[in-house]
């Protein structure tokens, strides 16, 4: 399957569901700078791989799924809720990009600046869970 | 400190809805779940760490975001194999496997990283 872009999905979202994930991402982000000055870097970043809006974004994966099928008379639940699961199963393969972004942190970190180092952690987490989306679709 | 607070808030509040909506603009389901693993809560801390803390503080936030990864892989897959094959619906099966993710988490951080 190819990917593809669907703008028309942003509609679905209301403005709630929008402010949800802001705050939930911005109330992690917080809290992962207060562990990390009360409990030091080591326990400090763990958090940044915390799964912060993933109950909130599986949810609203569920639900417009389900809507979307209810819009055509048929019952929506299990659609739904195989839509999120497979949502859940890609970020699976996204959780590998982001061992390589933390990856790349700890050795360019000291070596480069802060610009260039988090722009090259970004490509490497693009470019390694691409490449686990791949290679898992090809198996 | 209370300023730090709001300012880490509201960038990581921008930065995690920035990646959540490119999730939302991309098919397959299976590709766009990858933007639920994207670095954003990283993205906007490193950036206030390296500035404040210094490099070598971020290089070993990364250390440890790798194990924070690995936890990532392991509370996906149990997130998707509740929703797939337990039939649970999304709400609870994720808030379940936040469980995993703490113990795969801490459990690496006791082990490996202490």
């Amino acid at each position: 399957m190819r990917v593809a872009v669907k703008p028309s999905v942003v509609l679905e979202t209301r403005w709630y569901e929008y402010l949800v994930r802001f705050v939930f991402g911005g109330l992690v982000t917080a809290l992962a700078g207060f562990i990390a000055k009360k409990y030091g870097p080591v326990v400090g970043g763990l958090l940044l791989a915390f799964p912060a809006i993933f109950p909130a974004s599986a949810t609203l994966v569920e639900k417009h799924e389900r809507q979307r099928k209810e819009r055509q008379g048929l019952k929506g639940s299990r659609r739904g809720r195989l839509a999120a699961g497979v949502d859940a199963a890609g970020a699976a393969l996204g959780g590998i990009g982001l061992a390589a972004f933390g990856g790349v942190v700890y050795w360019l970190a000291p070596r480069v600046t802060a610009w260039v180092t988090l722009a090259l952690a970004t490509l490497a987490w693009v470019a390694a869970s691409a490449l686990a989306w791949i290679i898992r679709k090809k198996v | 400190m209370s300023k730090d607070i709001v300012i880490r808030f509201l960038l990581g509040g921008a930065i995690v809805s920035i990646f959540a909506v490119l999730g939302d603009l991309f098919r397959p389901k299976s590709f766009a779940g990858l933007f639920g693993a994207a670095p954003s809560v990283a993205l906007a801390t490193l950036a206030l760490t390296i500035a404040q803390e210094g490099s070598t503080y971020a290089a070993i936030e990364g250390r440890s975001m790798i194990a924070g990864a690995v936890a990532l892989c392991a509370f996906s897959q149990l997130a998707s194999w509740l929703m797939m094959r337990r039939e649970l619906r999304a709400l609870p099966a994720t808030l379940l496997a936040i469980i995993l993710w703490v113990a795969v988490a801490f459990g690496l951080w006791f082990i490996i990283l202490r």
